[in-house]
C-alpha cells in the first residue's frame, strides 16, 4: 500500500471572497476506497471546498496534491495561480466532478457527453471510448438512452447519465457536488443507488450532501463543516451517532 | 480642418432633414404599431387577419421596392384618383406628391410592422394578473389599458422600439435615393462634384454614429425608468 | 422547353409589359441577388467566426478593433457604406490604369465588399451574443474535465453557440436578402434594378414593383422556411421529448 500514492491530499486551504474568510485552513486526505461526506449547513463552505480540489476556485493558501504530484502555484498581480495550466488540465482530468445542476453539455446526446472527454481530452480512440461508454450507461441504467438530448430526460436520469460522464474518465477521486439537492424527491433515490454501488466497489469519492442516511451508511469519514472551518471529523458512527459539538447535534436534530 | 468646399451648411441641412424625416416616421409607426398590435390581438377574425396580412407583406419586401412603389406609384395612384374625381363630381383638384410626406409615409408604414410585432410581443408578456387585479378593482377597460397594460407593456418592449429605432434611422438613408435631399443625398452630390468621396461619406457616417449613440443613451434611460420595481436580474 | 416557351408566349401575348424579354430581365436580376446575396453572406460568415471570438476576447487590444468595426459598421447605413466603397474606388487616384480596374469596373464587386464587410459586423455580434449565453454549468463542466481552453471552444462553446444562434442568424440572412435592393443603385441589374429598368421603360410602377415585390416575397418565404426546418433540426436536443 506504501508505494502507491495518495490520490488526493488536501493542506491547509484557505480561500477568501473579498474580505470573507470562506475557508480557513481546511485538510483532508482520500485514500484509495475513501468516500468522504462533507456535510454542514448552506454557507459552510463544503462546496467552495469541493470545487478548491479540481481548481474551479483558486484557494488563496494550502497545498494540492494529486495521486502524489503536488500543483505548482505562482504569485501574479491578480493573488495566487497555478503556474503550469497545462498541470491544472492533467489533473483535472483524473479529478471528474458531478455537478448539483448536472451541467451535461446541452448540444450534444448523452453517449457523445460521456465520450467527449475521453476522446478529446484522454486521446482515447473513439470505438473504445463508445463500447466503455455504452457499458457505463448500462450500469446506471440508461442504456436506452444513449442517443437522448440531456433535456430530453429527467433530471435523475440526466443526473445518473452525468455520473456516467464521470466514471469514462477512469479517475482517480470522484467528486460530488450536493448530486441530489436539484432533483425531486422521488428522483433522488436512483441516484443515491448508483452512488452507493460505486461506493461498494471500491471508488475513492469525496461528496458533499444534504443525504444524511448516505453519509451513515455509506462514508468512511464524515466531516462537518462550520463557517470555513472543520467542527468535527472522524468515522460516520462517532461523528452522526455520537456528536460531542452542540452545533452538529442542532444540525442534525430532526427538523419538523 | 476638413475643407468642405462650401457643403457644410447644406449637409447641415441635410443632416435635420434625416432627424425630422425620422422622427415624424417614428411617431407614426408606434401609432400604427399599436392599431396592429390591437388588430393581431383582438378577437375579430377579420382584424386580425389584416393585421397579420400587413405585418407578413411588410416584413417580407426591401424596403426600398416598397418605398419605390409607393413614391412611384402614389403619384399615379393619386391622379388616377383625382381624374375619377373630376369626371365623376367635375371636381378639379391636384395633389403631388411631396417627397418628405410620402419618405414619412412609407417609412412610417414600414416600421408601424416592425413596431405592431414589438408591442403584441410586449403586451403579451404582462402577466395576467396584473389585469385581473386591475378588473377586479372596478376599473374599465379603458382605465386598464392606460393605468396598468400600457405601462407595464412598456417595460417590455423598450429593447424592441430602441432596436426599430436604429434600423428606421438608418433606412432613412433610402429616401435620397427618390430624390430627397437628406444627408446622404447631399454628400453624394458633394463627393460627385469634388471627387472626395471619403470626406463626405465618413462625415455622413459619423453623424449618424452621433444620432445612435445619443439614443441609445435616451433609451437607457427610459428603460431606467419603466424598470422602477424590478430588480436588475428580471 | 420549347412547349413551354409557346405556352409562355401564348400567355403574355395579350400583355404590353411582361413580355418575354422584360421576365428574362426578372429572371437575369433574380440571379445577380442570389449571387449577391449568397457570396456576401458566405464571405461573412467566415469572417464572423473568428471576429466573434476575439470580441470577446480578455485582451484590450483584440477586444476594441472588433468592437468598434461592429459599431460603426451597424450604426450607419448601409447605403452609406457601399457608396463610401463604389466612389472611394472610383475616385482613387490612377486605379484605373491598373490591373485591379479589369475586377473593380463592374459595381458587383465594390457592391460585395461592402455587403460581405456589413453581414459580417452584424454576423459577429449575434454569434458574440450566443457564445456569451452559452450555459455557465457546461463551461464549468468542461473545465472540470480537464478542458483547455482552446478545446472548450472547438467542442462546446461554438457548436453550442451555432445552434443557439439559428434564429437571429437566419433574420440576418433575410435581412440581407432586402438590404441587397440597394445595389441597384449603383447600377447593378439585381431584382430590384430589373424592376426600376421595367418601370422606366413603360412607367408603369404597380406592375414592374408589384411583381418584383412578390418575387422577393417568396424568397423570403423560402429563406423562413429553410430556417424553420434547419432549426427543427439542429435545435432537437432543447425540445422535451414526446415520448
Amino acid at each position: 500500500m506504501a508505494d502507491t500514492p495518495i490520490p488526493l491530499e488536501v493542506r491547509n486551504i484557505t480561500k477568501r471572497f473579498g474580505d470573507t474568510e470562506v475557508l480557513k485552513g481546511l485538510s483532508l486526505e482520500a485514500r484509495k476506497g475513501d468516500v468522504i461526506t462533507l456535510i454542514g449547513a448552506s454557507g459552510s463552505g463544503k462546496s467552495t471546498f469541493l470545487r478548491c480540489m479540481n481548481l474551479l476556485e483558486q484557494p488563496n493558501e494550502g497545498e494540492l496534491i494529486v495521486h502524489g504530484e503536488p500543483i505548482i502555484f505562482k504569485q501574479t498581480r491578480h493573488g495566487r495561480e497555478p503556474a503550469d495550466w497545462k498541470q491544472v488540465v492533467r489533473i483535472r482530468a483524473k479529478l471528474s466532478m458531478v455537478f448539483q445542476s448536472f451541467n451535461l453539455w446541452a448540444h450534444m446526446t448523452l453517449l457523445e457527453n460521456v465520450i467527449e472527454a475521453p476522446v478529446h481530452v484522454l486521446g482515447k480512440p473513439k470505438k473504445e471510448a463508445i463500447e466503455h461508454a455504452r457499458a457505463l450507461l448500462e450500469r446506471v441504467g440508461l442504456a436506452a438512452h444513449a442517443d437522448y438530448y440531456p433535456a430530453q430526460m429527467s433530471g435523475g436520469q440526466q443526473q445518473r447519465g452525468a455520473i456516467a460522464r464521470a466514471l469514462a474518465m477512469d479517475p482517480e477521486v470522484m467528486l460530488f457536488d450536493e448530486p441530489t439537492s436539484a432533483l425531486d424527491p422521488e428522483l433522488v433515490g436512483d441516484v443515491l443507488k448508483v452512488m452507493r454501488d460505486l461506493a461498494e466497489e471500491g471508488r475513492t469519492m469525496i461528496v458533499v450532501t444534504h443525504e444524511m442516511a448516505f453519509a451513515r451508511d455509506v462514508s468512511t469519514q464524515v466531516i462537518y463543516l462550520h463557517q470555513g472551518h472543520v467542527e468535527e471529523a472522524g468515522p460516520p458512527d462517532q461523528v452522526l451517532g455520537n456528536p460531542r459539538s452542540e452545533r452538529l447535534k442542532q444540525f442534525l436534530a430532526p427538523k419538523h | 480642418m476638413i475643407d468642405l468646399h462650401g457643403y457644410g451648411p447644406r449637409l447641415l441641412e441635410g443632416a435635420l432633414v434625416t432627424i425630422e424625416l425620422a422622427l415624424l416616421s417614428l411617431v407614426l409607426a408606434i401609432v400604427l404599431g399599436l392599431v396592429t398590435a390591437s388588430a393581431k390581438m383582438s378577437r375579430s377574425w377579420l382584424a386580425h387577419r389584416i393585421g397579420t396580412l400587413y405585418t407578413t407583406i411588410i416584413r417580407g419586401v426591401p424596403d426600398l421596392v416598397l418605398m419605390m412603389l409607393m413614391f412611384f406609384g402614389g403619384q399615379i395612384g393619386i391622379n388616377q384618383f383625382t381624374d375619377w374625381l373630376y369626371t365623376q363630381f367635375a371636381i378639379d383638384i391636384f395633389i403631388n406628391v411631396n417627397e418628405f410626406a410620402a419618405g414619412v409615409i412609407t417609412i412610417g408604414l414600414i416600421f408601424g410592422a416592425y413596431m405592431g410585432e414589438t408591442f403584441r410581443g410586449a403586451f403579451l408578456a404582462v402577466d395576467s394578473g396584473q389585469i385581473e387585479a386591475g378588473r377586479a378593482y372596478g376599473m374599465n377597460h379603458w382605465l386598464v389599458f392606460r393605468r396598468i397594460r400600457f405601462p407595464q407593456m412598456m417595460r417590455h418592449a423598450i429593447p424592441g422600439l430602441s432596436n426599430n429605432w436604429m434600423v428606421l434611422l438608418k433606412t432613412t438613408a433610402l429616401v435620397s435615393v427618390i430624390g430627397l435631399s437628406d444627408m446622404v443625398r447631399i454628400a453624394t452630390e458633394a463627393s460627385k462634384a469634388t471627387r472626395e468621396p471619403f470626406t463626405f461619406m465618413i462625415i455622413v457616417a459619423a453623424i449618424y454614429l452621433l444620432i445612435a449613440s445619443v439614443s441609445e443613451w435616451g433609451f437607457a434611460r427610459l428603460q431606467k425608468r419603466y424598470n422602477v420595481g424590478y430588480t436588475e436580474a428580471d | 422547353m420549347e412547349a413551354l416557351i409557346t405556352w409562355l408566349d401564348s400567355r403574355l401575348a395579350d400583355n404590353s409589359i411582361f413580355t418575354l424579354q422584360t421576365l428574362s430581365y426578372y429572371g437575369e436580376g433574380l440571379v445577380t441577388t442570389v449571387q449577391l446575396v449568397f457570396l456576401s453572406l458566405v464571405l461573412g460568415l467566415v469572417a464572423a467566426v473568428p471576429l466573434a471570438i476575439g470580441r470577446g476576447a480578455k485582451r484590450r487590444w483584440v477586444r476594441l478593433p472588433i468592437f468598434l468595426y461592429c459599431y460603426v459598421f451597424r450604426g450607419t447605413p448601409l447605403l452609406v457604406q457601399l457608396y463610401l466603397i463604389y466612389y472611394g474606388v472610383v475616385f482613387v487616384e490612377g486605379i484605373q490604369e491598373t490591373w485591379l480596374w479589369v475586377i473593380l469596373e463592374k459595381p458587383f464587386v465594390p457592391a460585395l465588399i461592402a455587403f460581405t464587410l456589413n453581414t459580417a459586423a452584424y454576423t459577429t455580434e449575434i454569434f458574440h451574443g450566443a457564445i456569451k449565453a452559452t450555459a455557465k454549468g457546461e463551461i464549468e463542466a468542461a473545465r472540470a474535465y480537464g478542458m483547455s481552453q482552446r478545446l472548450m471552444m472547438r467542442r462546446i462553446i461554438i457548436p453550442s453557440a451555432f445552434r443557439r444562434a439559428l434564429p437571429a442568424y437566419g433574420n440576418e440572412v433575410i435581412f440581407m436578402l432586402h438590404a441587397s435592393a440597394i445595389a441597384s443603385v449603383v447600377t447593378i441589374m439585381d431584382l430590384t434594378g430589373a424592376a426600376r429598368f421595367v418601370y422606366a421603360r413603360f412607367y408603369a410602377p404597380f406592375e414592374a414593383f408589384l411583381f418584383v415585390a412578390a418575387i422577393y416575397l417568396c424568397l423570403t418565404f423560402a429563406i423562413l422556411y429553410l430556417f424553420r426546418y434547419l432549426e427543427k433540426r439542429l435545435l432537437a436536443h432543447l425540445k422535451p421529448a414526446s415520448g
